[in-house]
């Protein structure tokens, strides 16, 4: 039976620590020497595209995935050659796992079953679970008689009854639609205040991790590029492949950051920082001439492509709260328009251009360091506390 | 359907595409006519034979309505006594079956890598190239007074069970091990390993995983292996003979009485016990309600 904590630690010690964390599949290192500190009662997401080694992460510290070398270590206590079963760490799966000759009520008791918790007591704390995830009165049914989104709340109620200090989330919203998956992260968000316990949340919607998150750790080849709030994430990217991967960047390389912005390097300016104006205005410092391409209607605001007559397309995010129903009635006929793009300098992200070689690796599966060569940046992509 | 469409099609075709009974009509009359006229139509008319009789001089079957045999077969102690052996037998061989089956099919589907994966299916499926008889053979070999079994055991004091009861269990136990693994091979990968991974992150050990978790949802697969090897005993005669020893099941009573005793209505007579055995035995796996989840 899993262990109970004796003694609560309320001080520093993190939820969870890991150190020199590697795992390898044949020869893909999915996780490269890993150190990550994650905090007591935090909203940790790990975001990266597929492949990039954060459910590989996230296997570990639940216990199905051996690591290669390195340490777990959960709350002051060193897990890693420990069974699944015997970990204080529960995990709310993508596909759900829900027991499908169970009924919900059973598979929510399952974990205090197993753990010899006496019929009444695990009944009453099963129904307490339903209902904190406003499921009362389903709990005779049977998963294949859910939806996608009543079977994604039993996963939870059933991960959370057992009390566990920290809760691993592997894309858990994934299968749902839209409208629900906006719904359940308002859900998550005050379930994990109400419960104040850790959870750890695995994701490749970077809308999702900035939505839900204190603090990010944005993956790439089996390394974290980048550590922080989601302020920081989206404001201060620090590398190409961050910018790239969280929202939308216009990026600028060396010749046409100097031509353009009037500085090296290789530099960002978000969408919506940009203005269009039919004439230089002078209020900001930076400013280009270009012409409008595409017009893209997207309802609460409208995204205007724009070449630059330096050679460079950009993208220009206009809200459509600020622009008047007339210009919006018109955006066909603003192909072709000459336009004057505009914004502030501090609008531009100067970013780590050493590690602009990672920025197409986004999709593919993460290689060995080897193939990256020297290009990939070794220390300042790292860990940042 | 447009014109454009229809015109480069074969105007068969066409016919058939719209008038779906006709198409269905087509695609099923020789495998209903073989179903109706080959397979169902000659067990009737073996089971009608149960109730004819033979004339005792010429030894010609007499189409005589009478119950006699179905008496006979019922009250007779030596049918009896066989039957019950039979069944023994059967759920001897079916629980050694499932007892052998379990691990190695969960080895199969959720422990070996892909590779070894096809390669155990294989090894699996190997035997059923052999012929039966072989196989049967083989053990008797292996069974003999100085046959590789002997020679295993007797260094630590056994010795073999020679021909009998025991070897014909063992013997069937070994024809039909695949026919139980395959079923529940495929009922263990169907099961999600995501579902084994949350019983463990729930505090539940292996054993209480296997128990809570995997059983029930392999329980429809057990009992389709159980069906096979429970079924295929009560109607073996082969393998009894050539390892049995004396001993006799439902399957040899029905070929003396064919062959040598020259009373093929007797002989279906008894053929209608594991039948009737076998319906009884499904109308209990149906009661699990095993067989909708099927």
């Amino acid at each position: 039976m899993s262990p109970r904590w004796t003694g609560e630690r309320t001080g520093r010690t993190p939820a969870i620590r890991l150190r020199g964390l590697t795992k390898t599949f044949g020869s893909v290192n999915a996780v490269d020497n890993l150190d990550l500190d994650i905090a007591e009662g935090e909203f940790f997401s790990m975001l990266g595209p597929s492949g990039s080694g954060k459910t590989t992460v996230l296997r570990v510290i639940a216990g199905f995935e051996q690591p290669t070398a390195g340490t777990v270590v959960l709350r002051g206590q060193d897990v890693t050659a420990k069974a699944p079963f015997d970990r204080d760490v529960n995990t709310v799966f993508q596909d759900y796992a829900l027991f499908p000759h169970m009924s919900v009520i059973e598979n929510i008791a399952y974990g205090l079953r197993v753990r010899g918790v006496a019929k009444a007591e695990r009944l009453a704390r099963a129904q307490e679970a339903l209902e904190v995830v406003q499921l009362r009165g389903f709990a005779q049914r049977k998963p294949s008689e859910l939806s996608g989104g009543q079977r994604q709340r039993v996963a939870l109620a059933r991960a959370t009854v057992v009390r566990p200090k920290v809760l691993l989330l592997d894309e858990p919203l994934g299968a749902l639609d839209l409208k629900l998956r906006e719904q359940m992260q308002v859900e998550l968000k005050e379930l994990q205040r109400s419960l104040g316990i850790t959870f750890i949340f695995v994701t490749h919607d970077q809308e999702e991790a900035l939505t839900l998150s204190d603090r990010i750790a944005v993956f790439n080849a089996g390394k974290v590029v980048q550590l922080g709030t989601p302020t920081e994430i989206y404001e201060r990217p620090s590398s190409p492949f961050v910018a790239a991967f969280v929202g939308t960047s216009n990026i600028f390389e060396d010749a046409l950051a100097r031509a353009v912005l009037g500085r090296g390097g290789t530099n960002s300016v978000r969408p919506e920082r940009i203005s269009l104006h039919s004439a230089p205005t002078g209020e900001s410092t930076i400013s280009a001439a270009g012409t409008i391409a595409e017009v893209i209607y997207i309802g609460t605001a409208t995204r205007i492509i724009v070449d630059l007559d330096v050679g460079k397309r950009i993208t220009v995010l206009e809200h459509n709260a600020t622009a008047s129903v007339e210009s919006r009635a018109s955006v066909s006929d603003r192909r072709g328009e000459r336009v004057h793009a505009e914004w502030p300098p501090e609008a531009i992200v100067a970013l780590d251009s050493d590690s602009a070689a990672t920025l197409g690796d986004a999709a593919p599966a993460p290689q060995g360091p080897v193939g990256h060569g020297a290009s990939i940046a070794p220390a300042t992509a790292s860990k940042i506390p | 359907m447009t014109s454009e469409t229809s015109a480069r099609t074969h105007p068969a075709s066409a016919f058939l595409h719209r008038h779906v009974r006709v198409r269905l009509g087509l695609l099923l009359s020789a495998p209903l006519l073989w179903l109706g006229l080959v397979y169902i139509a000659a067990l009737a008319a073996l089971l009608i034979t149960a109730f004819w009789t033979v004339d005792t001089f010429t030894g010609q079957v007499r189409i005589e309505w009478t119950l006699d045999n179905i008496v006979t077969v019922i009250s007779g102690s030596l049918y009896q006594a066989v039957t019950l052996r039979t069944v023994g037998v059967a759920v001897v061989v079916t629980l050694i079956d499932i007892a052998v089956a379990l691990p190695i099919a969960f080895f199969m589907a959720k422990v070996a890598s892909k590779r070894w994966q096809r390669i155990l299916v294989i090894a699996v499926l190997m035997p059923l190239w052999a012929s039966y008889l072989v196989k049967a053979y083989a053990w008797r070999s292996v069974l003999s007074q100085d046959g590789i079994f002997a020679w295993l055991v007797e260094p630590f004091g056994g010795s073999t069970p020679g021909y009998g009861l025991h070897a014909a269990v063992i013997t069937l136990a070994y024809l039909w091990l695949p026919y139980v693994i395959l079923p529940i091979y495929a009922g263990l990968e169907r099961v999600p390993d995501s579902l084994l991974e949350a019983s463990g992150d729930l505090g539940a050990n292996s054993w209480r995983t296997f128990r809570s978790v995997v059983l029930p949802l392999l329980w429809p697969a057990i009992l389709a292996g159980s069906i096979f090897s429970f079924s295929l005993t009560l109607g073996d005669y082969i393998t009894v003979n050539i390892v049995g020893g004396t001993s006799q099941l439902l399957g040899n009573l029905v070929y003396t009485n064919v062959g040598a005793a020259n009373n093929l209505p007797l002989a279906s007579a008894i053929s209608l016990v594991p039948i009737a055995i076998i319906f009884v035995y499904l109308a209990a796996v149906r009661r699990t309600g095993a067989l909708s989840n099927l």
